[in-house]
């Protein structure tokens, strides 16, 4: 539990400077900080798939925003400051927090989960699917249209990315894209 | 600045093809050990596509290119999407939709659970092959900024060059 | 109770960061820390104290498991859902890149003043 709260103090940190600090480079790293921080959380909380995967991806959004972006404009932002939006975020996430130590009043208490559905999970998951990690049992079996739902938003973004990307079409120019097509005038 | 098709030194070049091959191997027990041990589809994916980036960032396009192209990432992408959407319809054969219907065998087993194991398969390759696509196509189609100009004004002459790579 | 509201801070900086600053890529890092967040809390929620992952280990005993594992539900949401920020971020990376062969900056202001 201290360790946990350890933990989080660090990656707020970490999140601070990535947020406050003036050059891109340090920003990218600080939060790579928060994401192994993640990762380590995730093994504490008993998420062993979880931390595994988020190293990993931790990793990958670094190759992709340091070869994708910092490459190409690494220059220092200049402190240029808007005070009114400052000051009014500042006071509707104060608002924000507020509300949400409230709502989590409600919550049932941390490290009490409620598990109603998880319970069946866990009692009858290693017959049911024959797999002993729950999780993929979840995951593949008794969710398994919810992942098919994410593969799809996968596929999805990974298109648009494709797309956004590829200013040049695959087809040359040529003779046939000018002709006319459709009812010519004298018809 | 220096031409990202070289590659990186010949220390990395060393280090990474020593290393890619444990990464492969790696990822694909994480891939097919999903249902008994931490992993799965989704972490084996991200691991081998990891891989694949690692081959790219130290040898250089050209050679990555060569061994694993963007349209075969594509197509492996619409394949495993495909291959999870055939388990899914095979559930037919008993009844509905995302049936379990291969014998679950005993727990603790390499070939149990049905059909955990081949969707885990088919999303792996998904996930792998559309990850490493999308990285390709960071580093190929947004070159066109990269190689030219700094401020994006020298695109003219940048062009040309740029269109020939690509036929490449 | 301070677990929970440390993590929803971590979110509110995200927010902060998404709704306050210029630069794109610190937009890009704002949406990353929410995401982090919203993982985070909900395997919080679903952490049962002094509990072990959901995965069943040869020879142990099926009531220990079942009463001391932790809720495997929200592990098996969140596990989609990281892989999914994955590509989603490559897109909007993507994006920048567009943008900034367009505009040659990563200033949201400059952007504005340069077109319209």
């Amino acid at each position: 539990m201290l360790l946990m709260i350890f933990l989080l103090i660090f990656m707020n940190i970490g999140a601070i400077i990535a947020i406050e600090t003036k050059y891109l480079l340090s920003s990218v790293i600080s939060i790579g900080a928060v994401g192994f921080g993640v990762s380590i959380m995730f093994l504490l909380l008993g998420a062993p798939d979880l931390a595994i995967t988020q190293v990993v991806v931790e990793i990958l959004i670094l190759i992709i925003l340091i070869r994708g972006t910092i490459r190409l404009d690494n220059t220092a932002i200049e402190k240029y400051r808007d005070t009114f939006a400052m000051v009014a975020s500042l006071i509707f996430f104060g608002l924000f927090l507020t509300f949400a130590y409230v709502a989590f009043k409600a919550l049932p208490e941390f490290g009490h989960p409620l598990m109603r559905v998880s319970r069946e999970y866990l009692q009858h998951g290693v017959e049911r699917t024959g797999a002993t990690n729950i999780v993929m049992s979840v995951v593949l079996d008794y969710r398994a249209y919810d992942t098919l739902g994410e593969a799809t938003v996968l596929f999805t973004s990974i298109v648009g990315a494709f797309v956004v990307l590829r200013s040049q079409g695959r087809k040359k120019v040529g003779e046939e894209d000018t002709t006319q097509v459709g009812i010519p005038g004298d018809f | 600045m220096t031409e990202p098709d070289e590659g990186m030194t010949l220390i990395v070049k060393t280090i990474g093809r020593l290393v890619l091959n444990f990464i492969l191997l790696f990822g694909i027990y994480i891939i097919l050990y999903g249902h008994l041990t931490p992993g799965g589809g989704f972490p084996g994916g991200v691991i081998v596509a990891t891989g694949f980036i690692l081959l790219m960032l130290s040898f250089g396009r050209r050679i990555a290119l060569k061994k694993f192209g963007d349209l075969a990432a594509s197509l492996l992408d619409n394949l495993g999407a495909l291959a999870f959407l055939i388990v899914a319809f095979l559930g037919f054969v008993g009844g509905y939709f995302f049936l379990n219907f291969i014998d679950r065998g005993t727990p603790f087993d390499l070939f149990s659970a049905g059909t955990l194991p081949l969707s885990n398969i088919a999303i792996g390759l998904k996930v792998s092959a559309s990850l490493y696509g999308v990285f390709v196509a960071l580093a190929i189609f947004g070159k066109a900024i990269v190689g030219g100009d700094r401020t994006g004004k020298g695109k003219a002459e940048g062009e040309p060059a740029n269109s020939q790579e690509q036929k490449g | 109770m301070i677990v929970y509201l440390l993590t929803t801070f971590l979110f509110v900086l995200g927010l902060y960061c998404l709704v306050a600053k210029k630069n794109i890529i610190k937009k890009i890092i704002g949406v990353i820390t929410m995401e982090y967040a919203a993982n985070l809390f909900l395997i919080l929620v679903g952490y049962k104290a002094r509990g072990i992952a959901p995965i069943l280990t040869k020879g142990a005993s099926k009531t220990e498991f079942v009463t001391k594992s932790v809720d495997p539900l929200p592990q098996a949401l969140v596990l989609t859902a990281i892989v999914i920020g994955l590509g989603t971020i490559a897109l909007m990376v993507a994006l920048c890149i567009r943008l900034y062969e367009r505009y040659g900056t990563f200033d949201m202001s400059e952007i504005r003043r340069l077109r319209g």
